[in-house]
This record gives structure tokens, C-alpha cells and sequence, in this order.
């Protein structure tokens, strides 16, 4: 009996000894990996790959933008410097609901140590945070750079009547409600280009939405719709099938110099529906990893190789630092309200 | 006769070697349930970031192909349909499977794909200025009536009963309406934040088809220990794909609707498989086969989903505007090599694109003879024990669900439709009346939508909807499909009645006979209808 009581007890306190050797065990990794969290952070930032976060489904514009953009990040100098941030970048997708479902992920639950960055789209992401109940909007995300801006521009079918913005704001004065545009969805860049357009020339016309760019582009096409809103670089790339009559920009672009802005056709529209894309961290991530990847990223955007790739593909190229896309935000946020307020009665 | 030109660019060994691990991979890929032929396309185009041109689109093209066929292995084995494309594969595939006859409705399937493929790209080649022009006179509203004559054909898809079926697509049309819709710019019925985007198609499939299906092994498992499933069967290649010849009607009923299906924009060649098996069964000599293991089922089925990938090019190539949703993934794999769809697309990259197109043609070729050596070594997969079987699903549909985008929410919608998919087939709901609807029920909203809004700015919605010859031709074959199945509803009531009348007669003759006997006969016919 009593040894019986010993081995028992012998048992137990070998059972205690190991389950706090184990214990131990687990707080000194845990502590390890926080060390070496925290030195990440503050240190040797970027030690390993970087992810980028796109809202959208692998194969769109923005995807594989988004892919050429970030071709170059590990690149080195001749002496084994990098060039740019010093770290491969991997992509990946997390589509849903026009963007908000990765954007509200990237918000909320994304890492806050540099190792996942996000691509943006403005005006997109602001007006959703405007229209909806999202987890982002222009203050929880800092930005570190642009590469892309693609305006939007005002399309007509091959064989349609209008050739100038004025023919078609004619008609319209006379039949008010009988011009049918279409765009991408609402609340993106067409829409706002759209409500920009109705709004200076003082005309009735009517939106209709698309499933995407591609879709709205064949109402185009096939001449169901009369005219549309669609991507500059789509539209420079459809040029047998359809008449551009203007660009919803503040200059006209190089794809189509011959094509005028809608300002010098005399109405007022400025550049709130260009569509940006670049990218982007979430709030909390530690100041000298901002300051870190705001100057490398767009180093990494001028590269040859990737601005020759943008060129290949007719990408839409324009490179911002993260002052400058911080003021351009800043004035969408602004902007963009006002806007859709007639939309959110 | 241009294209000729080209063919030697296809026959260099990279060329070569990329074709045959492209197809091989796509077979595989495709008989994953969740790996669509979209998804696998999204998920190679990375990989063809620093490839030339010509060997990126040949990579693509051939996975395209492989896949699309490959989609139809799973289906006929373990009932669960690789991509929304397969399922009317599945609805005789797998009976032929249960009968012992899996081998030979596998060769059923790679023959016909190849048949259905060859006749898609030659359509491809040969027709595609025409075609394009086509495509583009597809609106809002003929694609809308597209929608509701899918929308007739649910009834009489894979369910036991039509009303049963029409409440299985009632569901589908329903849970296509949960999440945010990019034309409305709303989000409805989101009571979570995991409906936020709504139910996603391969999702629903798997959980539809798959989750059912790990849970029937489950069952089966318990009544009877390490069962097979059931026997790959003896048959002869030679044989099968002889008499798969001789099936004229079914192929071309097949390979004619997949190459119109392809061509609209937007219709989605998901549902060319179907509407070819519905066709095939109405204007097939005996309907009642269906979904009984009927040979023509499957040869149908199958042609079409491939007549359906060279036409869905058609569009996409010439305008830019894919035919399919793998199509449109594609596009952005012809962007990034700097190929911009339209007239320069066949003058200035002639020869990217014409090696490209016959390569499709050769991976056909290549198609079919990995498919049925495969075939003829698939057998170990059905003679896998239930429990094993059901793990190995389980884990491949979590896998896949969660693959398709990267999302949780994903992976909790396909397992909740799945569990009630289990109790719904016990009351006798199908799952493809359901997936049918999740599919057709956005096509026909977002349409109709696009058209009111058209019609309101000209001459009414109403005078929109309704005029113009394609318009009205689609309206013409929405009423003759009801009519259609209202006709041989009737006529099978009346068949029924004459059972019915036999049976009682019968009676009165010998009433010494059980119950239990009648009640089984009863449930056949019930079966039958």
C-alpha cells in the first residue's frame, strides 16, 4: 500500500515537474518571438517577405498592376544594396463586395508590423467609407505611395451621333432624361465623373450600372447605353469600336493627347474620379516603418523594368510620394462628400 | 488558311512540354473540387509573369481545356462536380458510376470533350468576325431572356418532381440575392459580416454537392465497414469510344449549345453543359433514361462544356468582352503580356495569337489521351474505403472553399448549405436546381435591372423588353421550353394513371398480394417522374 502510495505520489510530481518545464518552455519561445517581433519592428525591418493585400480577383487591371508595380522590391545595386525595399513582395487576393471585403479585413485585422501592405483604389475606397458602414476610411490607413492614375473618360459607340461633349449635352438639354451612361458599379470614379458632368452642364442624364468595366464598356459597344464612363486605358485600347470625347482630368493625357478634358469643353469637372491606385499600411504601424517604406516605395514604382512593363501593358503610370497622396486623399475626403450627398437622400 | 502558317511554332519540345504538363495539371486540378477552370487559370497567370508570350497563353489555354474536362472526373466518381460546369455531368455520370460502369463513363467524357473541344476551336477559327458581331447585339435584355429560360429548364433538372425542383431554384435565386451588389450599390440580407460578398458560386457548389455526399459516406460507412464504394467496371476503350461515335445526336445537340452559349457575353459557360443535357433529354426518344445512367447524358453534357471554350475566346479576342468567366480572367493574362484584344490581336501578333489558338487545338488532342489513360488508372480512387473517402472529400472541399478567395466566410457558407443540403436531400431537394439558381438568379436580376433603366430613358420598359428579333426569338423558346414541360408533365400524369389503373385492376385480380410490394412499384413511378 505504501509504496503504492509513493509511486503515486512520485508520479504527480513528475507530472507537476514537466508540466512546468513545458510551461517554461512555451513562455520563453512566446517571449523569443515577441523579441523578435519587437526587434523587427524597430530594426531590421524588412527581414523577410512582404505581403500585398488586393481587393480585387487575381487577373483584373488592379491585380496585375499591382503585380508589375512590385516587381522590383528586392532588387540590388551592383554591391548587393537594395535598390528599393530589399524584400520580395508576394500578392495576394481578397475580393469581395467591390473591395470592401479586403479593404474591411485589411482595417481591422491586418498585422500592423510593415510585413502586410495593401493596394488602393481612390475614389473607390473613400466614397464606400463615405456610403456604407465600412472598418476604413482615410484615417485608419496611411499611405506610401501611388503608381497608377487612370481618369476616366466620357465614350460613345462607334456610329453614334455625338462627336464633342457639347453635341451630346445638346441633345440632352432637349431631351432631358433620355441619355443613358453607363459605368463600372456605383459609387466608383464613373459614377462620381458621371454626377460631376450632370452637375456642371446642368443636364438630366441617367447612370446605369455596369458589372465591372468590361461589362459597362460592351453597353458601349453594342450600343445599348448612348455613352459611358470608362477607364482611360481601356478606352485607349477599344479605340476602333468607340469615339472618345473627353477626359475627366485636370490635363489631357499622354494615351490620348488629341482627346480634350472635359474642362476645356467648357464644363467644370475636375480630376475627384480619377481612379489612383498604390499602396497602402494600416494605422499603427510603427513611424519608422512608414518613413522607411514611403521612401522606398517609390523608388521602387520608377524602375525601369516595371515602368516599361506599365508601358507594355498601357498602364496608366503616375508616381506619388506619400505627401502627395496624403494631400490628394485629403482632398477627396472633402471633395467626395458633397458629391454624394444628393445620392444618400 | 492562315492559321496553318503557325502550327510549327506549337511544336517546338518547350511548347510541347508546357501543352502536356499544362493539361495534366488542369486534369487534376479540375477533378479538385473547388480548382475551377477559372480559379486554375487566376492561379497560373502569376507564373506566366516572365514567360514569353506565346508559352505564357499556351500555359493558360491548355489548363483551361484540361480543367474544364477534368471537372468532370470528380463529378462521375463521387458525385461532386469540380466546377459549376460539371454538375449536369454528374447528374447521369455518377448513376453510370453506380452501376459499375465509371470507366466507361469516363471515356464517354473525354471523348466527347475532345469532340465538343475540336468543333469549339475550329468555330474559333473559322467564324470568329461573324460570331463577333453577334456577341455584341446581346443586351441586357436578351441576355435577361437567357436567364429565364435557364430559368425554365430548373424544373426538370436532376429532382424527382418538377415542383420540387422549381422550390429547389426558388432557394437559388433566393441566396443569390444575399451580399452587396455592385449594380444596386446595396448590400442585402448581410446579417453577418460573412455575407458581406454574398454567396459565392463554387462555394455553394461544393457545399451543395460535396458536404452531402462526406456525410451519405459516413452513413454508408457505419452500415457496412470498409464497403467499396462501388467497382471501376471492365470496359473496353476501343468499345466505348466507338459507340460514344455513333452518338451523333447527343454530340451535336451538345456541341451546337455549347458554341452559342460561349459566344454570348455573359450568359456564363457555366450553363452550357445543363441546357445541352436538357435539350438532349427533351429531344431524346425515351426522356425517362435521364438521370438513370443514360449514356447520351453524359456525352451531351460534356461536349457542350467544351464546344463552349474556344467560342467564349470569340468575343474576347475581337472586342476585349469574355465569353465566360474564365474567359475574363484570361484577358487579364493576355494584358499583362501586352496583347490588347481587337483587329491588331490577328495583324500585328499574328503569331502569338495563331500559335496560341492552335495550341488550344492540339491540347485537345493531348486532352483526350491523358483523360482516358487516366481513366483506365482512376479505379483506386472509388475503391478508397467510405471513411477514407469522406475524410479526403471533407478536407479537399474545406481546401477548395477557402482557396477561391482567400475567406473564412467562404468556408462557413459552404459547410452550413452543406449540412442542409443533407436533410433537404432527405426530403427530396437536388442540389442542382439550387446551384442553377444562384447562377441564373444574378444574371437575370442585375439584366433586368440594366434593361428597366435603358427602357425608362427610350420607349418603355415594356416595348424594350420585347422587340427586336433576338429578343423575340428568346421569348419564342422561353414559351415553347414551358410549353415543353407542361406537355410531358401531362403526359407522364396520364402514364402514372395508367399505372395507377393497372395496378388497381391488379389488385382486384389478386388480392392475397401485400402492401409492401405496391408501395415499392409506386415509388418507381414517382421515381420516373
Amino acid at each position: 500500500m505504501y509504496q503504492l502510495r509513493k509511486t503515486c505520489q512520485r508520479k504527480r510530481m513528475y507530472q507537476l515537474t514537466s508540466k512546468l518545464s513545458k510551461l517554461s518552455l512555451m513562455l520563453g519561445t512566446s517571449l523569443l518571438t515577441l523579441a523578435a517581433v519587437t526587434n523587427a519592428n524597430a530594426e531590421g525591418y524588412p527581414e523577410r517577405p512582404i505581403g500585398v493585400m488586393v481587393a480585387y480577383g487575381p487577373g483584373g487591371a488592379t491585380d496585375f498592376q499591382a503585380r508589375i508595380a512590385t516587381l522590383s522590391s528586392a532588387l540590388e545595386d551592383k554591391e548587393g544594396k537594395p535598390v528599393s525595399i530589399g524584400q520580395p513582395i508576394y500578392v495576394t487576393n481578397k475580393p469581395g463586395a467591390g473591395g470592401r471585403k479586403g479593404w474591411n479585413w485589411f482595417a481591422s485585422k491586418a498585422p500592423k508590423d510593415g510585413y502586410m501592405l495593401a493596394a488602393y483604389n481612390v475614389p473607390h475606397f473613400i466614397a464606400q467609407s463615405i456610403m456604407f458602414d465600412t472598418k476604413y476610411n482615410v484615417d485608419n490607413l496611411e499611405p506610401v505611395g501611388n503608381w497608377g492614375a487612370d481618369p476616366a473618360v466620357l465614350i460613345v459607340g462607334k456610329d453614334s451621333e455625338f462627336n464633342t461633349v457639347k453635341d451630346l449635352v445638346d441633345f440632352a438639354k432637349a431631351n432631358p432624361g433620355k441619355i443613358t451612361v453607363s459605368g463600372a458599379g456605383k459609387f466608383v470614379g464613373h459614377h462620381i465623373a458621371h454626377l460631376q458632368l450632370a452637375k456642371a452642364a446642368g443636364i438630366d442624364i441617367k447612370y446605369v450600372p455596369g458589372k465591372g468595366g468590361v461589362d459597362a464598356l460592351k453597353l458601349v459597344k453594342g450600343g445599348q447605353v448612348k455613352a459611358g464612363f470608362n477607364n482611360l486605358s481601356d478606352a485607349a485600347r477599344a479605340k476602333g469600336d468607340i469615339k472618345v470625347l473627353a477626359v475627366a482630368d485636370n490635363e489631357r493625357h499622354t494615351f490620348l493627347p488629341d482627346v480634350p478634358t472635359l474642362k476645356e469643353s467648357g464644363f467644370d469637372v475636375d480630376d475627384s474620379s480619377v481612379n489612383f491606385r498604390g499602396l497602402m499600411v494600416p494605422k499603427g504601424t510603427p513611424p519608422e516603418v512608414i518613413s522607411y517604406l514611403a521612401k522606398t516605395v517609390p523608388t521602387m514604382f520608377n524602375d525601369k523594368k516595371t515602368q516599361g512593363k506599365m508601358k507594355q501593358t498601357n498602364s496608366p503610370v503616375k508616381t506619388m510620394n506619400r505627401d502627395e497622396v496624403k494631400a490628394m486623399w485629403a482632398a477627396r475626403a472633402k471633395s467626395l462628400p458633397v458629391l454624394l450627398n444628393d445620392l444618400k437622400k | 488558311m492562315e492559321f496553318l502558317n503557325y502550327f510549327g511554332n506549337v511544336f517546338t519540345i518547350y511548347h510541347m512540354s508546357l501543352l502536356i504538363g499544362g493539361t495534366l495539371a488542369g486534369l487534376i486540378l479540375g477533378a479538385l473540387p473547388g480548382l475551377s477552370p477559372t480559379m486554375a487559370v487566376a492561379l497560373m497567370i502569376p507564373f506566366t509573369f516572365h514567360m514569353e508570350p506565346a508559352a505564357g497563353l499556351i500555359l493558360l489555354g491548355a489548363m483551361y481545356t484540361a480543367t474544364v474536362a477534368g471537372g468532370a472526373i470528380s463529378a462521375i466518381l463521387v458525385n461532386v462536380p469540380g466546377a459549376p460546369a460539371n454538375i449536369a455531368t454528374a447528374l447521369d455520370g455518377h448513376k453510370l458510376a453506380n452501376q459499375g460502369r465509371a470507366a466507361e463513363a469516363l471515356y464517354y467524357c473525354f471523348t466527347s470533350s475532345f469532340i465538343g473541344g475540336v468543333i469549339g476551336i475550329i468555330v474559333l477559327i473559322f467564324f470568329t468576325p461573324p460570331l463577333a458581331k453577334l456577341a455584341l447585339k446581346f443586351g441586357p435584355t436578351e441576355l435577361f431572356w437567357i436567364a429565364i429560360l435557364g430559368i425554365t429548364i430548373i424544373g426538370t433538372i436532376g429532382s424527382k418532381s418538377v415542383i420540387m425542383g422549381l422550390l429547389s431554384g426558388i432557394i437559388g435565386i433566393a441566396l443569390s440575392t444575399i451580399g452587396a451588389n455592385p449594380m444596386l450599390g446595396e448590400d442585402r440580407f448581410v446579417y453577418t459580416e460573412h455575407l458581406e460578398s454574398g454567396i459565392h458560386i463554387v462555394a455553394a457548389l461544393i457545399g451543395l454537392f460535396a458536404i452531402p455526399q462526406v456525410l451519405n459516406l459516413i452513413e454508408k460507412s457505419r452500415d457496412a465497414k470498409d464497403a467499396a464504394v462501388h467497382d471501376l467496371g471492365e470496359s473496353n476503350v476501343l468499345q466505348a469510344v466507338l459507340f460514344n461515335l455513333t452518338r451523333i445526336k447527343a454530340l451535336s445537340i451538345g456541341s451546337i449549345i455549347g458554341v452559342i452559349v460561349g459566344v454570348i457575353p455573359g450568359a456564363g459557360g457555366q450553363i452550357a453543359g445543363l441546357v445541352a443535357y436538357d435539350q438532349a433529354k427533351k429531344l431524346s426518344k425515351d426522356p425517362d433514361k435521364f438521370g438513370h445512367g443514360e449514356p447520351d447524358g453524359v456525352i451531351a453534357a460534356e461536349s457542350a462544356n467544351n464546344a463552349m471554350v474556344g467560342p467564349s475566346l470569340v468575343p474576347l479576342l475581337t472586342l476585349s468582352i469574355p465569353g465566360s468567366p474564365t474567359a475574363a480572367v484570361l484577358l487579364g493574362g493576355l494584358l499583362i503580356h501586352g496583347l490588347f484584344p481587337g483587329p491588331t490581336l490577328f495583324t500585328d501578333h499574328a503569331e502569338v495569337t495563331w500559335t496560341f489558338i492552335n495550341s488550344l487545338l492540339v491540347a485537345q488532342v493531348f486532352m483526350l489521351i491523358i483523360g482516358l489513360f487516366l481513366s483506365r488508372h482512376s479505379g483506386w480512387i472509388i475503391k478508397v474505403p467510405a471513411h477514407f473517402m469522406a475524410a479526403t472529400i471533407f478536407i479537399l472541399a474545406v481546401f477548395g472553399t477557402y482557396s477561391i478567395q482567400s475567406s473564412y466566410s467562404d468556408v462557413l457558407i459552404m459547410a452550413t448549405l452543406g449540412v442542409f443540403m443533407y436533410f433537404g436531400s432527405k426530403l427530396g431537394f437536388s442540389p442542382a436546381p439550387v446551384v442553377l439558381g444562384i447562377i441564373l438568379g444574378p444574371i437575370a436580376e442585375d439584366n433586368f435591372l440594366q434593361g428597366k433603366l435603358i427602357g425608362e430613358a427610350g420607349d418603355g420598359v415594356f416595348a424594350y423588353f420585347t422587340s427586336g428579333v433576338l429578343n423575340i426569338t428568346m421569348i419564342t423558346l422561353v414559351i415553347l421550353s414551358i410549353a415543353y414541360s407542361a406537355y410531358s408533365e401531362a403526359k407522364m400524369n396520364k402514364l402514372k394513371q395508367k399505372v395507377l389503373a393497372d395496378k388497381e385492376r391488379r389488385l382486384k385480380n389478386n388480392n392475397i398480394k401485400g402492401n409492401n410490394k405496391d408501395d415499392d412499384s409506386d415509388n418507381k413511378t414517382q421515381g420516373a417522374i
